[in-house]
Order: structure tokens, then C-alpha cells, then sequence
């Protein structure tokens, strides 16, 4: 069984930005690990000689001419947003304080 | 079906039209009888299909009306023009809400449309609304929804499969002749198989990817869904096609699919070579589900193919690699939903809040369970001391997958299995279980590591009366041939059935009290 602990967990939950309550930090653990351990058998199924694949399509290189066509105005970028001021959007601060 | 409801919403598509092109109906009558239809079965949200999270009654009833207009003023128009359409909510839509079944994106109205979308309002389609799913595309159930679960119009304790329940549920209850769905892992095929319809995964890069709510990039494809065959080929062709704005779209003409599908009605498969996939039955299919498939790889028989079985030893570990890649892919596509530009923003209370705070609540209030677990999931896949043993030997075992259907395919013409190991699960039954839901999407997952086009299509009910799907797989850039073998099995078994599989669905009559 691949144990995937509670730390570890809230660990990951941190990075991917996701605040967890103790118990859900709780249940992802138990839940992760059993997913882990279903999963783990990729790694004994194939040998370092087979290359791998991200991709189903070989598209490699795709261009296209540089010339300048229509985009959405900044009014219809901004009309989703939570917030907006002088044609931007509006966000909290982004560094700590006394940082 | 009760006598009250309108004959029209029995229609398939094909037939809409050429009673469309007739002016035998109008696309206003079309329109407001699948109205009046998902006004009648669909709702609330507690009881009801909940194949719909959004009806746009004004706008297609609009649309419809300018399609009678250009019809009567002699207009060349597409032959699906004036026939209505839903559209799964994760393909986005200018002017209507876009929600991908989310909290995270509740009230959100795009300011854009998918290129799939474009090609249907270009079509003269009518869009009557946005179809039901689990949360990103993520669940095989559409219990996922954070909009609540739509229900298996076959049975109403029943769901539907997923992630596009609402696409397929809407079908089977009249609410719609065709749908969009998209297929990362069977989303498409899935259901359609679980509610008694037909349903195509494209080739990857088939149909434009732009505009469609990335879930995993590398696997995620839209597609057609319907009540028929044909009715699935004539959608397929309208959406398919190369777009300049998806760069892995792939620059090549569009098979043939209506003509496969027309020239397989016939029934006719002489030298048609279908490969038995080995590794997609046996233990972990019901019993009953293997009487529907091995009954249709008779038919095949009788309809004149040669019929194999073959093996594909490294479908085994399809499973496994595809959920490291896809949570892997998602935890990534994820990232955007941050409360900073658009959708939900969740502030904490407190002095000096930063970004960070407010992205950490964001999310946890915005994502559900499964979305959370993926996201979890990709994250550890993908750290620094896993990458190699979990996403890099994922995309070795993505190789293998693939020689295999290569050297399949250098056999036979498609290879068949059933499309899920069961029929329909209960409401609930795996909600706490995600392994357990995990491996309903055994058979249809190969195809999405591939990139190779799949259908489902009815094969018949199984002991417990719900539906049992059959999936036929052909090479990339192959997709007509699906059509041709799909529309020679659905002409043989409706002919045994005395009609599609869909008249035998019973009346809609909600959750039992």
C-alpha cells in the first residue's frame, strides 16, 4: 500500500493553492493513498528503452502568419471579473506586508 | 410516452430535416415542442432528468424563427439547420452561462464562443440550452455536478454515466435529437452507453479544441452525440474540420461520415476485418453485458465481416497510466481558476488578505470532492522524486498503448468491446468510492491515450432491463469507418428489435417517493 500521509497531503494542498480542513486532509489521505496504489503499476510495466508519449498527434511547429486580427476588447475581458478599476483588473495584494 | 407529448421530440434528426427542408414543420414548432418537452420531464433539479443546467428558451425560439425566415426567402442552409441542439456546459457559449458544472464558474457568461459552437450556429442550428456534467468533466457518473446529479431517464434511481450524463440523459428523454458532448476518458461513450445512445469520440485534433474548457489537453476531444447513427455522422460533420485557433488540430479533410454511415445501413460488412480486443472483457463485465456483446460480434458475422480476436497486452495498464496523466494534465489546467479575472473570488475575513489567501479559499470553496482529489493527485504526480515513477513511466505505458493499436490495426479495420463493464450504477452507489468509479471507464480510456476515434452504439438491455453499449475503435483519421460498422449493427439490431432500443424506454414519471 502506497501511504501517502497526512502531511504530505496538506504539503500538496499548499502548493496547489487549496485551503483543506483537518478532516478533509484527513479523508484525501486515505482516499490518495488507495488511488496510489492502483495506479502504481506503471512504473513495473515498462522498461527504461520505450520512449515516452505526451501527446497523440505528432503536430510539431505550428504557425501562423503575424499579422494583427480582431481579439476581445478590454470591456469583454473585464466583464467576467470580480473586480476591475481604470480598465483592469482588480486584485488583492500580492506581496505580504514588511515583506 | 404519455399521448399528450408532442410527436416531434420522437423524431430523429435526419427526419427533422427533411421535414425542415419540406416546410412540412417549422424550426419554431420543432423548437418549442423540445421546449415544452424539457419544461415537462426536466425539472426540478431535485426530481426531474436535470439533463439541463440552463435552458435558453428565448434565444433558440429567436434563432429558429430566423431560420424559418431564411428557409422561406429560398436560403441554402445546412442540412441540420433549424434542428435544436444542447450543448454540454463546458464548451463556452457567448451571451449564455458557462458553468462546466462548477461553483467556480456559477454566473459566468463568456465572452466568447467555442469553435464547436460557432460551427453550430453557422449550421443554422438551434442551441436550446447547456447539458449537465460532473465538475470539469471529472466522474463518470455526473453525481459530480455541483449542481446535483442528472437522473438515467431508463430509470430514475439510475445514473446517467458521465461526465456528459446531461448530453446523453437528454437524448434518451426526448429533450433533444442531437448534443455536444466532449470524451477524455469516455465521457462521451460512457453514457451513451449507459442510456441507450450513440455517441462518437473523434480522432484527437478531429474537432477544434478552442473554446472547450481544458480538463487533460492531451486527451480531451468533443464530439457527437445522438439517437442515431446517422443522425451522430450528419452532427460529426458539421463540427469537425480543421481551426486555425487549436493548434493541435489536425490540417486534413473530414472523413466521409455521413457516406459510411448511409453506405452501412445497408447491413452489408462483407471484408469488413473486426478485431475481438481480448483484454476488454472477461472478469470485472457483468454477465449480461457480455451476452449484448458477444451477441452483436455474432451479428457482425452474419453481416458478412471476418471476425478475430486479438490481443493488446498493454491495455492492461491503460487504467492506471491514464489516471496519473489526466490528474496530472488537470492539476495544471486547474491553476487558472485563481478568483483573480473571472468566475468565483472568496475573500477571507482579516486585515492585509493577500492574493494567495484569496486564491486558497477561492478554490476550496469553488472546487467539489473530485476535482480537489485530481487536483491533489496531478500535484504529487508530477512533484520533484515522483515524476519519473508515476507521469514518466504514465507516458512510457501511453507508448506501449499505443504500438498495440498500431500493430491492431495492422490486422483489422476496427476493433469492438463493450463500451463499460456494467450497465448503469444507483445513485450514489460509488460516490465514496472513486477507485470503484475509476473502473467503469476501463474500455473506453485506451482510446483517449491513443488519440483514435470511438463509438458507442445500443447493443441491447441487459438482465436488469438497462442499456449495454457497444464501442467500435478504428486508426486516427479513421472515423468513417465507425460509422459504416456502427450503422450496419444498428440497422440489424433494430430490425430484430422491431425499432430503435429507445422506443422501449419507459415513460418519464421523476424519482420514485
Amino acid at each position: 500500500m502506497s501511504v501517502i500521509s497526512r502531511s504530505e497531503v496538506e504539503h500538496l494542498a499548499r502548493l496547489a493553492r487549496i485551503d483543506m480542513s483537518d478532516e478533509e486532509l484527513d479523508r484525501m489521505a486515505g482516499q490518495l493513498g488507495a488511488v496510489l496504489d492502483a495506479v502504481a503499476q506503471v512504473s513495473s510495466a515498462v522498461t527504461e528503452d520505450v520512449p515516452a508519449t505526451s501527446h497523440p498527434v505528432p503536430l510539431v511547429n505550428v504557425t501562423r502568419p503575424d499579422v494583427v486580427r480582431p481579439g476581445l476588447s478590454a470591456a469583454d475581458a473585464l466583464a467576467g471579473a470580480p473586480a476591475s478599476e481604470d480598465g483592469r483588473f482588480r486584485v488583492p495584494q500580492i506581496l505580504e506586508e514588511d515583506a | 410516452m404519455s399521448s399528450s407529448v408532442n410527436e416531434l421530440v420522437h423524431w430523429d434528426a435526419a427526419r427533422l430535416s427533411e421535414a425542415l427542408v419540406a416546410r412540412v414543420v417549422s424550426s419554431e414548432e420543432v423548437t418549442q415542442a423540445h421546449l415544452d418537452r424539457i419544461a415537462a420531464v426536466d425539472g426540478p433539479a431535485e426530481t426531474g432528468v436535470h439533463a439541463f443546467l440552463h435552458v435558453a428558451a428565448e434565444s433558440a425560439l429567436a434563432r429558429a424563427r430566423e431560420v424559418d425566415a431564411d428557409r422561406a426567402k429560398g436560403a441554402v442552409l445546412g442540412p441540420l439547420a433549424g434542428v435544436p441542439i444542447g450543448v454540454k456546459d463546458v464548451l463556452t457559449t457567448r451571451g449564455m452561462p458557462t458553468t462546466c458544472g462548477s461553483r467556480m464558474l456559477e454566473g459566468w457568461v463568456p465572452p466568447y464562443d467555442a469553435t464547436v459552437v460557432r460551427e453550430l450556429h453557422a449550421a443554422g442550428l438551434v442551441v436550446l440550452g447547456k447539458t449537465n456534467m460532473d465538475e470539469f468533466a471529472m466522474g463518470s457518473t455526473t453525481e459530480h455536478s455541483a449542481y446535483g446529479p442528472t437522473r438515467n431517464p431508463w430509470d430514475a434511481t439510475r445514473v446517467p454515466g458521465g461526465s456528459g450524463g446531461g448530453s446523453a440523459a437528454a437524448l434518451a428523454a426526448f429533450e433533444a435529437p442531437l448534443t455536444v458532448g466532449s470524451d477524455t476518458g469516455g465521457s462521451i461513450r460512457q453514457p451513451a452507453a449507459l442510456t441507450g445512445t450513440v455517441g462518437v469520440k473523434p480522432t484527437y485534433g478531429g474537432v477544434s479544441r478552442y473554446g472547450l474548457v481544458a480538463l487533460a489537453s492531451s486527451l480531451d476531444q468533443a464530439g457527437p452525440c445522438a439517437r442515431t447513427v446517422l443522425d451522430t455522422a450528419l452532427l460529426h460533420a458539421v463540427i469537425a474540420g480543421h481551426d486555425p485557433y487549436d493548434s493541435t488540430s489536425i490540417p486534413a479533410d473530414v472523413p466521409d461520415v455521413v457516406g459510411a454511415a448511409r453506405q452501412g445501413a445497408s447491413g452489408d460488412l462483407t471484408g469488413v476485418r473486426v478485431g475481438v480486443v481480448e483484454e476488454l472483457s472477461g472478469e470485472g463485465y457483468e454477465a449480461g453485458v457480455t451476452a449484448r456483446f458477444t451477441e452483436a460480434v455474432a451479428l457482425l458475422r452474419e453481416a458478412g465481416a471476418e471476425v478475430v480476436e486479438l490481443s493488446l497486452p498493454n491495455l492492461v495498464h491503460a487504467l492506471a497510466a491514464y489516471y496519473l496523466i489526466l490528474p496530472s494534465e488537470a492539476s495544471s489546467n486547474l491553476a487558472k481558476f485563481d478568483g483573480m479575472r473571472y468566475g468565483l473570488r472568496v475573500t477571507p475575513e482579516g486585515e492585509h488578505v493577500t492574493a494567495e489567501q484569496v486564491m486558497r479559499a477561492t478554490r476550496a470553496a469553488g472546487f467539489g470532492d473530485e476535482a480537489k482529489r485530481r487536483i491533489i493527485l496531478g500535484t504529487y504526480a508530477l512533484s520533484a522524486g515522483y515524476y519519473d515513477a508515476y507521469y514518466g513511466s504514465a507516458q512510457k505505458v501511453r507508448t506501449l498503448v499505443q504500438r498495440d493499436f498500431a500493430r491492431a490495426f495492422g490486422q483489422v479495420d476496427v476493433l469492438v468491446s463493450p463500451t463499460a463493464p456494467t450497465t448503469a450504477y444507483r445513485l450514489g452507489e460509488k460516490l465514496d468510492d472513486p477507485l470503484a468509479m475509476y473502473a467503469g471507464d476501463v474500455a473506453t480510456i485506451p482510446a483517449n491515450l491513443a488519440g483514435i476515434p470511438g463509438m458507442s452504439l445500443p447493443a441491447g438491455l441487459s438482465d436488469d432491463g438497462l442499456p449495454v453499449g457497444l464501442q467500435v475503435l478504428a486508426p486516427q483519421q479513421a472515423d468513417d469507418r465507425l460509422y459504416r460498422v456502427g450503422a450496419a449493427v444498428e440497422a440489424r439490431l433494430t430490425a430484430q428489435w422491431g425499432g430503435s432500443l429507445l422506443s422501449q424506454v419507459p415513460e418519464w414519471k421523476g424519482v420514485p417517493a
